[in-house]
């Protein structure tokens, strides 16, 4: 029959006891790492899945939308990250580009935060990105990819200014190929993310 | 290896296996709510719920199943209501980290933060 049922997915299955599963997105232009990030921290390979989308953007309303040729798909990827026996953390690989954030909110909310990629050398492929993320007040970090063909080697702080990204974004160096690095760049967003929490719940 | 996308190319495969309905019979699936078989697949039942059915066996992250399937998530969303209302299947934390209650947003993140550090 189906090629489906017969291929048995190569990979170790959750815990029984796992009942959370977390979101983190990984967003960033073409070629910038986000596939290299995702694989050097995943406890999977990375997967590849799709969502349907009609032109409008709204995602598919009825399946018999799909008879006409209005659809689109967004491609992604995700690994995962079993935190404890009960939490597992999807990470998420998502293009930036325009037609992507139509579908931020159906597949993304609830999301715990995102990390944009940026490679110095197309530094406004990443613009449009973090301008969407304020736009859905998704809290960030910035991580640099360095390439060792880039030449300019920008300083954080010319890369802070060339983004205009405020003083209380967290940006860091990373190189997405090293476990450790990318590893760092997670726990800089959650540790982030964990400061504003405390400051918020120390207000209310 | 990745594989390549989803071939979406023939629409009446995906009306075949979601039987035309539309999405209103998402159950409020996130990507990330964990599925769990509550059943074993049995004669006669539709390939792609046999299939969900032995993946579940244990917990698997929506995404997971859709990447596992190759359909795209709305279809996959659609073909997990199914199961959920005959009670084939159930979903864990249907909204994420509404398994932690009352319990403050910090507490889950410093949770996170540590599973990260041990990593
Ligand atoms: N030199 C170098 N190459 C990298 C680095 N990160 C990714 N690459 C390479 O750049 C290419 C694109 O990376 P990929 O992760 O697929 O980018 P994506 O499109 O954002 O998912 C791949 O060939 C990677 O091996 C890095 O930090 N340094
Ligand atoms: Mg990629």
């Amino acid at each position: 029959m189906d090629s489906a049922t017969s291929e048995a997915p190569a990979r170790t299955p959750l815990a029984d006891a796992a009942e959370t599963g977390l979101k983190i997105v990984i967003v960033g232009g073409f070629g910038v790492g986000k596939t290299t990030l995702v694989r050097s921290v995943s406890e999977i390979r990375p997967l590849n899945t799709e969502e349907v989308m009609t032109q409008a953007g709204a995602g598919v309303d009825d399946t018999a939308g799909l008879r006409n040729k209005n659809t689109t798909t967004v491609a992604f990827d995700f690994g995962r990250i079993s935190l404890n026996e009960q939490t597992v953390l999807y990470l998420f690989g998502a293009p930036g580009q325009e037609r992507f954030w139509f579908l931020w909110d159906r597949l993304f909310s609830g999301t715990l935060g995102a990390v944009v990629l940026v490679d110095t050398r197309r530094m406004a492929d990443s613009w449009y990105a973090i301008d969407r993320l304020e736009h859905h007040r998704t809290p960030f970090v910035v991580a640099v990819n360095r390439f060792d063909d880039d030449a300019s080697r920008f300083s954080l702080d010319e890369i802070r200014q060339a983004l205009d990204l405020p003083e209380d974004v967290p940006l860091v160096d990373c190189d997405a190929r090293l476990r450790e690095s990318g590893k760092n760049v997670l726990i800089t967003l959650v540790d982030h993310l964990y400061q504003q929490a405390l400051a918020r719940e120390m207000t209310a | 290896m990745i594989r390549k996308p989803v071939d979406i190319g023939d629409p009446h495969r995906l009306y075949t296996v979601t039987g035309g309905r539309s999405r209103g019979e998402e159950a409020g699936l996130d990507l990330v709510t964990l599925i769990v078989s509550e059943c074993r697949p049995t004669e006669g039942m539709q390939s792609e719920h046999v299939r969900i059915l032995e993946l579940c066996a244990h917990p698997t992250a929506v995404v997971e199943i859709a990447a596992d399937l190759r359909l795209p998530i709305t279809v996959v969303k659609i073909l997990l209501g199914d199961l959920l209302a005959a009670g084939r299947i159930t979903a864990r934390n249907p909204r994420p980290s509404a398994a932690h209650g009352d319990a403050p947003e910090s507490a889950l993140l410093k949770e996170v933060l540590i599973g990260l550090r041990n990593l």
